[in-house]
């Protein structure tokens, strides 16, 4: 269950930092020049394709930049409704302190955890729509021809199958 | 409560009833045979459907009623609720919805076991979920038959019984012919009626203070008996000394970190057809759960405001009467026509609610005896170095052919009904017990055993299988010990065993020790493990979690 070729040529091509060339097996069988790989080289373990995209230029980009956004922000919302939790049962009298109106110091922290989650939330959905989905999507294809390129064929087949 | 009254409620229930099985047939009329039907609906839900049916998944009665009931009697100490349930989607959005939908096939268990050995990590895994869903199951099903005696006005204990056995085969039926199809059109239906109902007690509300939320503050503060000190934490989390303090951090840490690993909300995400889906349907969940919870701030509140916090209190201790107290209220008061109405409707909802929920339970706990349990326990041994061409498919590529997996819906079917009868038979005894605890156990347990090794799976490339199995069973074990040896259970006159003390642990809620435990746990394992971690299949975890390749 081969996909046809145009993916194969394409989407190494299209994304910018693709798999690079020190990758061990299928690097060579990527090529747009090459033969349509029929029997490509046989590669001990789909593993070796994972580890070869896992070490390529736009994976990485794609890590980090998950990584990068994911983590400060996850900290930080966890951080701020801890401080948000630990101050309302430790010091309601700081709570109790009216703003505006009927509005307490209590109501704003409370109605601010309603926005920021929004907000976060937004930030988030929107920071993967536009930094990451693309290369995602052209690694996933590349990384799915060259898994069928090595011993997960008959596995990814077989899933295709069912 | 009227007749009128009671037999319109009646009326309503059997509308609900007739609505979930008529879904269900149509559900269960498509091949049924196939593990990917039965445990996630054939794939191809919309981001949409698949936010209504989360939410429904995650607003369960204890929310609608509950909650408003606290704000009610508690003011800004129920609020705090709210703020940790909504909070809670964050961690799920963040860290786990999209990576888990591209490894796993149907359960939590299937990302973890792409890294390690796949039995023991399987079997924990297995054991952790079906106590997260029996635990939130049993809380679900006691509240259920106290709040359809309620509702009916009813006492006594054969209305209790009826509603726990009623519910019971209500909720294996639609798992065991809909499976994961029917539960999730039986969601998105109660979603849609739980959120116009909020809304449209919302509206009245607003409308009587002519849309002045400070006045409606403001008059709730002052029938509520605790002046200004209602609308600022600490009347129920204040005074009692420092343990029932930090048993609130607890709990709102169990809240925030357990609903990232409850196994019916991580079972949603294998329902739509890619990453960028789940997290679509995400950020659906979070816009109709904060929308939810915003509006039990105001409900609570109102009926803080028309009803009068005493009132509330003399009618259930619990508060789980403020919703219906102030529909009554709002339809035109006590014995009118749309008094009755309106507490129908309400009563009606709470119901489907309590229905779509169980469901959603069912499936998950189902779905992890027959697919890790069982598969764990009857699969075929393998040893410990992956071999060439082991994939995250492992499981499925070693169960050749059709009729294997037809054999494990077989299994599933049948748990669901052993889940069943578990659930009724924990549930009748534990009539008269206060059981609101056992969801905030739930989410312990699930913070405790089923996030750590998951995050550790997905994000730490030396994590070894003893690491995995210590991290599950590091954070269940403590979980219940510390539950077992806490006021809960022992030393106070509310205990389940009153007349025994063996109270050793403070809190009633242990997350604030065991989720650090199941972490810990995880950590030692690893680094005491004599097995290095294969760095080819972290790879292709790393891989496939973040691009995609190869998700099924």
């Amino acid at each position: 269950m081969r996909l046809d070729d145009h993916w194969y040529d394409a989407a190494p091509a299209a994304s910018s930092p693709a798999v690079p060339p020190q990758a061990p097996h299928p690097s060579p069988a990527s090529q747009p020049s090459a033969v349509p790989p029929q029997h490509p080289p046989v590669p001990p373990s789909p593993h070796d394709a994972y580890l070869s995209v896992q070490r390529s230029a736009a994976f990485q980009q794609v890590r980090s930049r998950y990584r990068r956004f994911v983590l400060p922000a996850g900290a930080a919302f966890l951080l701020w409704y801890l401080a948000y939790v630990v101050c309302a049962v430790s010091a309601p009298g700081l709570m109790a302190r009216p703003v505006a109106g009927v509005l307490n110091v209590a109501m704003v922290a409370g109605l601010a955890q309603f926005a920021t989650t929004f907000l976060l939330t937004w930030l988030y959905a929107r920071h993967a729509r536009l930094r990451r989905d693309g290369i995602a999507l052209e690694l996933r294809w590349a990384t799915q021809e060259m898994t069928r390129g090595t011993g997960a064929a008959a596995i990814t087949v077989g899933r295709d199958a069912r | 409560m009227s007749g009128h009254h009671q037999t319109l409620t009646l009326l309503l229930f059997c509308a609900v009833v007739a609505l979930t099985l008529a879904i269900t047939s149509w559900a269960g009329g498509r091949r049924r045979r196939s593990a990917e039907e039965f445990y996630a609906g054939g794939r191809l839900f919309s981001p949409v459907e698949n936010g209504f049916a989360l939410t429904g998944d995650y607003l369960s009665a204890a929310s609608f009623l509950g909650v408003c009931g606290l704000i009610a009697l508690y003011g800004y100490d129920g609020m705090l609720y709210s703020v940790g349930f909504l909070v809670a989607w964050l961690v799920v959005l963040l860290l786990v919805a999209e990576l888990v939908r591209n490894c796993g096939r149907f359960t939590l268990a299937d990302v973890v076991a792409a890294r390690v050995r796949e039995r023991p990590v399987r079997l924990a895994l297995g054991l952790a979920s079906v106590t997260v869903s029996v635990l939130y199951l049993v809380a679900q099903m006691v509240g259920a038959g106290s709040l359809v005696t309620l509702l009916l006005g009813e006492a006594g204990g054969a209305a209790h019984t009826w509603t726990v056995l009623g519910v019971g085969a209500l909720m294996v039926c639609y798992v065991t012919w809909g499976g994961m199809r029917a539960t999730t059109w039986i969601q998105i239906v109660k979603t849609v009626l739980l959120l116009g109902g909020a809304l449209t007690l919302t509206v009245l509300v607003l409308l009587r203070f002519g849309g002045d939320l400070g006045a409606l503050l403001t008059a709730a503060a002052r029938n509520s008996g605790h002046g200004t000190q209602f609308l600022a934490p600490g009347l129920r989390y204040g005074g009692e000394g420092w343990a029932s303090r930090l048993d609130f951090v607890s709990l709102g840490l169990a809240l925030v970190l357990g609903t990232a690993g409850l196994p019916h909300i991580l079972a949603r995400f294998f329902t739509v057809p890619t990453a960028r889906a789940a997290r679509r349907s995400v950020v659906w969940a979070v816009g109709l759960v904060g929308a939810f919870y915003l509006m039990t701030i105001v409900l609570g509140a109102g009926a803080a405001a028309l009803v009068g916090t005493g009132t509330v209190r003399g009618a259930s201790p619990s508060g789980n009467t403020a919703v219906p107290l102030l529909s009554v209220e709002l339809g035109g008061g006590a014995g009118s026509v749309g008094g009755a109405g309106l507490a129908a409707l309400v009563a009606a909802v709470a119901f489907a609610t309590i229905l779509a929920v169980v469901s959603g339970l069912t499936l998950a706990a189902s779905a992890a005896v027959a697919h890790d349990v069982f598969a764990a326990l009857t699969g075929p041994r393998r040893k410990t170095s992956p071999s060439p061409g082991r994939t995250a498919e492992a499981a499925g590529a070693a169960k050749p052919g059709k009729g294997r997996r037809g054999s494990e819906v077989t299994v599933a079917r049948g748990a669901a009904v052993a889940i069943g009868a578990v659930a009724i038979g924990l549930s009748l005894p534990a009539r008269d017990q206060n059981v609101a605890f056992l969801v905030g156990l739930a989410f312990a347990v699930a913070a405790s055993a089923n996030l750590p090794v998951l995050l550790y799976a997905l994000f730490w490339r030396r994590f070894t299988t003893r690491g995995a199995v210590c991290a599950v069973y590091g954070g269940l074990l403590p979980a219940v010990a510390l539950v077992v040896l806490s006021p809960v259970v022992s030393g106070t006159p509310r205990s389940f065993l009153p007349g025994l003390d063996f109270a050793y642990f403070p809190l009633e809620n242990p997350g604030l020790v065991s989720i650090p435990l199941g972490f810990l746990a995880g950590w030692l394992g690893t680094v005491l493990s004599r097995e290095r971690a294969d760095p080819g299949r972290h790879a292709e975890t790393e891989v496939r979690s973040l691009t995609g390749a190869g998700a099924v």
